[in-house]
């Protein structure tokens, strides 16, 4: 091919793909329209029927838990194989490297005591309010995992290997899995569907509200918090780790 | 669209072109994280704060993977 038709070629497929662009930009409807019908519904009916003020936490947690069930065992199972492939080569490479210590600057030790407590209170806030305000299990999770970290850096991970090789964070990721789809099978025994909210549903607005949907929150910020620690946990050993000997 | 919503939308398209067009991975995780403080920012304008409240989380953790991740690579290529 010459470099002239290489160019018509290039130049014919770019108009091509740039008219298929304009036309499908002119037709877009304008800023902020929405059409789907479920927004609608969900917000002028939600509040009434579930007495949670936070409508995506309505949704996520009771409309559409068992949906969550499933990203929940997702991000349990990222994790999880995570830990086992990291795991795996570490214990075959490094036996001498707990020995080394860390020096910790003063600076980072104060910060770090300063924002644990604040951290910690802002995690638990969001997931116990996550059917009243933004936020949830989710969010609030990750924040608490911060905090979690914020004891790895500040030389903790000498209190970590003491309480049983991170193996107490892997149990509390399971628990919290676990305890949510028990809150689901409890929901069965109890007469109702999978997931179905038969807890009393308390006043709009006031933290005991909202029925299943409080419970479901702490079980997934217990689960994604203990997640995401171990997940931090599990890098940050691995960039620690002396380099590998040529075997 | 208020004024504050479009220059948000091209702040979040620039920061956006910034983290691919930075070529140096170290560099480009402390782009990324900005990046998801813009993106942040631009869904709380777009009045979903619980979609910006987990796009903020997630930046924050994800730079972190990212230059442990870095480092691991490091060693075990030098």
């Amino acid at each position: 091919m010459t470099p002239t038709t290489r160019r018509l070629v290039c130049f014919g497929s770019a108009a091509a793909v740039g008219g298929l662009l304009l036309h499908g930009l002119v037709r877009l409807p304008s800023f902020g329209s929405y059409r789907g019908p479920y927004g609608d519904v969900l917000n002028a009916t939600a509040v009434g029927e579930r007495h949670a003020t936070n409508i995506p936490s309505a949704v996520n947690f009771d409309y559409r838990a068992f949906d969550t069930v499933g990203e929940e065992f997702i991000l349990f199972v990222a994790v999880v194989g995570l830990a086992v492939l990291f795991r795996e080569q570490r214990d075959q490479s490094c036996e001498q490297q707990q020995e080394r210590r860390r020096h910790i600057s003063e600076a980072v030790q104060w910060v770090g005591i300063g924002l644990f407590g604040f951290l910690v209170l802002l995690g638990a806030t969001i997931v116990l309010h996550g059917h009243l305000t933004p936020g949830g299990g989710f969010q609030g999770g990750v924040i608490l995992a911060m905090a979690a970290l914020l004891i790895y850096l500040l030389g903790g991970d000498e209190v970590l290997e003491r309480l049983g090789r991170r193996a107490s964070i892997e149990t509390v990721e399971a628990a919290g899995a676990g305890a949510y789809v028990l809150i689901g099978l409890s929901m069965l025994a109890a007469g109702g569907a999978f997931l179905e909210n038969l807890l009393p549903l308390g006043q709009s607005g006031r933290l005991n509200s909202g029925g299943m949907i409080v419970l479901l929150n702490v079980a997934t910020g217990v689960e994604v918090s203990a997640a995401f620690a171990l997940l931090f946990v599990e890098f940050l050993e691995e960039s620690r780790k002396p380099p590998r000997e040529p075997s | 669209m208020t004024v504050i919503q479009a220059v948000t939308f091209l702040l979040t398209a620039a920061g956006g072109t910034a983290v691919v067009l930075i070529r140096d991975p170290r560099r480009q995780v402390f782009m990324l994280s900005l990046y998801g403080l813009l993106l942040g920012i631009l869904f709380m304008l777009l009045a979903a704060p619980d979609v910006a409240l987990s796009v903020i989380v997630v930046g924050s953790a994800t730079p972190l993977m990212i230059l442990a991740t870095l480092r691991i690579v490091r060693k075990a290529s030098s």
